[in-house]
């Protein structure tokens, strides 16, 4: 990783010519860009107790990674169909019956095993697939963060638009019904969310950390929080400074970015919990 | 005004029938009760009403832009969810903050705007979930067990103030109660349900059919015999036994 840095910054010092030419400038913004999508997108997941739905749309993605490499086509196309189908698949056994999390437990680590044993296969090349699993975010170039920030800016779009609809379909599909909601729709909604959050993710946390970006903020957020739109905010907040922070600690330490960002969030929740319990106590 | 028709009803879940040939009508401005024992498929005609569940046969129609209010039995707010009784109030429209105040005014917790709601107790959160479902000025107010968890003065009140509501309002209300002695004094009409329509008619005719003594038996005559005397008793709608009616 040094060496990459090394050889990377040289341009800068020499003086670029766009700031998106920095690396770190690229990695600062591709963060964020994961960030301002997967934090309001954590709050449903969390609300909805879906994180392990998320998790199993997330590890089937090395599957479309995998896939990707051999079609010779876009990551962030391949992850995401084949999030997906997983997708689909999830919901549609969990109609028949079965039991939840026995099946996502099935499904995800299966997913991410075949994933993984698929891209063993692939010939001729010769890819770090540890920079799947855990994110490789100061590899990412200029497309990758076009797409990064056109996938976030249709998550957020999508959310807010139905935001009032979201919202109570998480809360009672029966009280949806009744206003003309249909919150299968909505569940459809958050399901493509989830699986665009995923494909812009992998470069920057990896498939095995996606969730933590789901689920860390909204949690950090909830102790502080007294309104739903509160809540998505403040995780927000919480994710952008994880990345941030991350970052920071990242190269200032030569750690793993991906991982670095995720313990950053895991600090925050930690401060938040005791704030959290000292407001409480103050209220008693 | 028929502001909503059931015909010939049918709902199969999981392969075991549980409402079939159901006809019913509401007519702007009454009140209507459905009652009937556990299992007989009072809650699962409800969401077929409401649009949660599809018929397997039949049809419902609703007026155009019929505007549903509907207070389901009990709410469980997650606990990972934050959520304000005003935030609530919102959902899904916004409404002016004036309107929200009016609306917890009317509702007789003008101060609870800012409580969590899993912090109200049940007969709050009843009258919350009652002040939301009249936000949307429903045609149509849909009451699911709305008191079960209130004590006796608690559903007194409640009930009193679905009176109002619908004379203030206008709006039909459609209701499905275990409490039949309260329910039966309120309402315009009754249907008893056991999968399918048992009878229906006037509150005191259904009361003295046999099909309802048979699920409900003769418990009820001493607190149905307070209201009898307001009932009309020449006039037996009772659409399936006619001419069967028996003093008790």
């Amino acid at each position: 990783m040094t060496t990459t840095m090394i050889t990377t910054i040289a341009p800068r010092t020499k003086g670029s010519t766009t700031m998106l030419d920095d690396f770190m400038t690229r990695a600062l913004l591709a963060g964020m860009g994961v960030a301002f999508a997967a934090a309001p997108l954590g709050c449903f997941v969390v609300w909805r107790r879906m994180a392990y739905f998320g998790d199993a749309t997330a590890h089937a993605a090395i599957l479309g990674v995998a896939l990707s490499l051999a079609l010779n086509m876009s990551i962030f196309a391949g992850a995401m169909i084949i999030a997906l189908v997983m997708a689909a698949l999830v919901a549609n056994l969990s109609d028949r019956g079965f039991a939840m999390d026995t099946m996502l437990g099935v499904l995800s680590h299966s997913a991410l095993a075949f994933g993984l044993v698929a891209v063993s296969f692939l010939p001729n090349v010769r890819i770090d697939i540890m920079a799947y699993l855990f994110g490789d975010i100061l590899a990412v170039n200029k497309v990758d963060l076009a797409v990064i920030w056109c996938g976030a800016a249709l998550v957020v779009g999508m959310l807010i638009w139905r935001r009032n609809a979201l919202l109570l379909s998480t809360l009672s599909p029966d009280l949806a019904y009744a206003s003309g909601i249909d919150p299968r729709r909505e569940q459809l909604i958050l399901t493509l969310s989830l699986a665009i959050v995923v494909a812009v993710a992998i470069k920057v946390v990896g498939v095995l950390l996606i969730t933590a970006m789901l689920i860390i903020p909204a949690a950090t957020a909830r102790t502080i929080s007294r309104t739903p739109l509160a809540m998505m905010v403040i995780a927000t907040c919480v994710a952008v400074a994880a990345v941030l922070s991350g970052l920071q600690v990242s190269l200032w330490q030569d750690t793993p970015t991906g991982p670095t960002i995720v313990c950053c969030a895991a600090v925050f929740f930690v401060f938040s919990m005791s704030l959290g319990a000292l407001l409480k106590e103050r209220t008693n | 005004m028929t502001l909503l028709t059931v015909e010939n009803l049918d709902i199969t879940l999981g392969g075991q029938n549980i409402l079939s040939h159901v006809n019913l009508n509401i007519q702007r401005g009454e009140i209507l009760t459905i009652v009937g024992p556990n299992g007989s498929g009072k809650s699962t005609l409800l969401k077929a009403i409401t649009g949660a569940l599809k018929p397997t046969a039949g049809r419902i129609t609703r007026k155009p832009c019929l505007r549903i209010g509907y207070v389901p039995q009990k709410l469980h707010v997650d606990v990972t969810l934050p959520l304000t009784v005003r935030a609530f109030l919102n959902l899904p429209t916004r409404h002016k903050a004036a309107r929200i105040q009016y609306a917890l005014d009317q509702a007789g917790l003008p101060d609870l705007g800012a409580r969590q709601l899993s912090a109200l107790s049940g007969g709050q959160l009843q009258r919350v979930l009652l002040a939301r479902a009249l936000l949307e000025q429903p045609d149509l107010l849909i009451l699911d067990e709305a008191t079960q968890g209130l004590d006796q003065p608690g559903s007194a009140d409640f009930y009193r103030h679905i009176e109002e509501v619908r004379q203030n309002s206008g709006c039909a209300v459609l209701m499905v109660s275990h409490e039949l002695h309260v329910v039966m004094s309120t309402s315009d009409r009754v249907i008893c349900l056991n999968g399918h329509v048992c009878c229906e008619g006037k509150p005191d005719v259904v009361a003295s059919a046999p099909e309802y003594r048979a699920i409900f038996g003769s418990g009820t005559q001493g607190a149905l015999a307070l209201y009898r005397h307001d009932h009309d008793h020449d006039h037996h709608d009772c659409t399936t036994h006619e001419g069967q009616h028996h003093h008790a």
